[in-house]
């Protein structure tokens, strides 16, 4: 279960400037490799896919395997096109997507 | 007379010094050398190298990986790769792939770029099962890859049961 998305995004930015954007969220990242006390294997169960869209347009996407840490963190930089929000997709392996939007103060 | 004793004296001196250095650094030096080539890949691995390589030879330059030399938690470390690129439309970084050599999955991660990223840098962190070799791949836009090998000494590993 994915739970509490974070979007870290600098307090205000100008149009043209790159900014760094940080996005966590909590999940157990379940490598498939583990057993549990009665020696049974623990299903796989990890965010395979996250995808990042400003103003609609898609800027940035990582596929995930296994050897991405729990709670998988990412950071990519952009640079800001205009005014927008930003969009955060994280997909399990159930198919499951959680959605985190956060809008861009611009100065 | 006093001069020349005083000589030999050094050599004996020196001569024990090396001696024991040389037979207690030896097999230090021996055994890293043997470390440097002895970093095992998987084949899982090589499967993986060969498959987002596609035929192309990476070349060992513009990418920066920043990733402990040695990683307490194997569960937990962080690593940041950037690419010098221009990031435009005429030349920019289209994908960044982490590739680990021995981990139970080759595959770490994969991160596609366009030139709205206008810097090539993206930060994440990863699981490493042991000691080993972290390779990362970068595919520019005109085809051409770039790639960056890392040794990480880990001492309790992530990743396993």
């Amino acid at each position: 279960m994915a739970a509490n998305p974070r979007i870290k995004l600098p307090e205000s930015a100008k149009i043209g400037e790159v900014i760094e954007v940080k996005s966590l969220i909590t999940h157990i990242m379940e490598t498939g490799n583990r057993h549990d006390k009665y020696g049974k294997l623990i299903p796989r169960d990890i965010i395979n896919l996250f995808v990042a869209k400003y103003a609609g347009q898609e800027v940035f996407r990582a596929e995930f395997g296994t050897g991405i840490s729990a709670n998988p963190f990412v950071a990519f930089q952009m640079r800001v096109p205009g005014p927008g929000t930003f969009e955060f997709s994280w997909t399990d392996d159930h198919g499951v997507t959680t959605v985190a939007t956060a809008p861009l103060a611009l100065t | 007379m006093r001069d020349l004793a005083r000589i030999t004296q050094f050599d004996r001196r020196q001569f024990l010094l090396s001696a024991t250095a040389a037979a207690g650094l030896l097999p230090l030096i021996t055994k890293a050398a043997h470390g440097e080539t002895a970093l095992e890949r998987s084949r899982q691995f090589e499967e993986t190298f060969a498959r987002l390589t596609h035929g192309v030879t990476p070349v060992a330059e513009k990418i920066v990986v920043d990733l402990p030399e040695l990683a307490d938690n194997g569960n937990f470390v962080p690593i940041t790769m950037t690419v010098a690129s221009p990031m435009t439309d005429a030349d920019y970084v289209k994908t960044i792939h982490i590739v680990s050599t021995a981990n139970p999955v080759a595959l770490v991660a994969t991160f596609h770029l366009s030139p709205v990223n206008a810097v090539a840098r993206v930060q994440s962190r990863m699981r490493l099962a042991k000691t080993q070799d972290v390779i990362v791949l970068a595919e520019l836009s005109s085809g051409e890859m770039l790639i960056s090998t890392t040794k990480v000494g880990v001492t309790i590993g992530g990743c396993g049961d």
